[in-house]
């Protein structure tokens, strides 16, 4: 049962992620970006990782995707031309399809064998919020508190660099 | 309970469709979306081994993926919207001031 539900959730991701990269409209790609989000979150589910599926669909799907979609109706763009060079596409495809069969090798290999047999069964209470928020704020306290820094620093920027008017000489 | 292995090979296939998208579009914004693609496949590996480890420092790892992911998309959107401005495209083959 579990298998078939992986089985699903993948076939989806990957299916929507091939078309994302296919479909020329912009508004397809995002829709179909959070499509992948969402099978994503399914296998979070299954992986116990109950707070981070939600919010991978909260924030990541509903309010980064949003802001793509935002900008997208903003600038009003039409449907893309393909590159001027025309040699680029298949052979971006068959290095990517290439790098797979290094990675597949590698997960199979001993050494990843050795480091995944150790299974902790104990997976009790694990990926709930209390668990993770004892987390945040004893072990991960400062990169979190860097993490807040990192976000003001994009909120200002942001701000600045899509102010109307010249930046440098007002005082 | 699903191998470990066949979560890596999802993200890792997720990670690619996500290279390839990188290169082969030439639109800015599905340039940025691609590399969100790239990370979601990084946070699938992420909570796998979080599982597999049975710790949830993994699922810390995905937060903070998450806010970096959000700030980059902060930043890029806020300068695809200069670009369009200052070009009137967002094409990044026509971008090449940069480029002799």
């Amino acid at each position: 049962m579990e298998l078939y539900f992986f089985l699903f959730f993948a076939t989806v991701a990957t299916v929507s992620g091939v078309s994302m990269i296919i479909q020329r409209n912009p508004v397809y790609c995002v829709l179909l970006l959070i499509m992948v989000m969402i099978s994503l979150a399914g296998l979070f589910l299954m992986l116990n990782a109950q707070f981070v599926a939600i919010i991978q669909i909260v924030v990541y799907a509903g309010a980064i995707m949003v802001l793509f979609l935002f900008v997208i109706m903003l600038l009003n763009l039409s449907r893309e031309e393909w590159g001027t060079f025309r040699i680029q596409r298949p052979v971006a495809v068959i290095l990517s399809a290439a790098l797979l069969v290094p990675l597949v090798t590698m997960f199979f290999s001993k050494s990843t064998k050795d480091a995944t047999t150790t299974i902790n069964e104990n997976t009790l209470g694990l990926g709930e919020v209390e668990q993770i928020g004892a987390l945040l704020f004893t072990k991960y306290l400062l990169p979190v508190e860097l993490a807040a820094v990192l976000l003001l620093i994009a909120i200002v920027g942001a701000v600045v660099l899509t102010r109307h008017g010249t930046i440098i000489t007002e005082d | 309970m699903i191998p470990i292995s066949y979560y890596l090979i999802l993200s890792a296939i997720l990670f690619l469709i996500g290279v390839t998208g990188v290169l082969i579009r030439r639109n800015a914004i599905i340039v940025l979306m691609c590399i969100e693609l790239m990370l979601n496949g990084a946070n699938l590996s992420f909570v796998a081994f979080a599982k597999q480890y049975g710790s949830a420092d993994g699922h810390i790892y995905v937060f903070l993926a998450i806010t970096i992911a959000a700030a980059e998309a902060a930043i890029g959107l806020a300068l695809v919207i200069l670009l369009f401005r200052n070009k009137g495209t967002v094409n990044i083959d026509e971008v090449k001031s940069l480029r002799w």
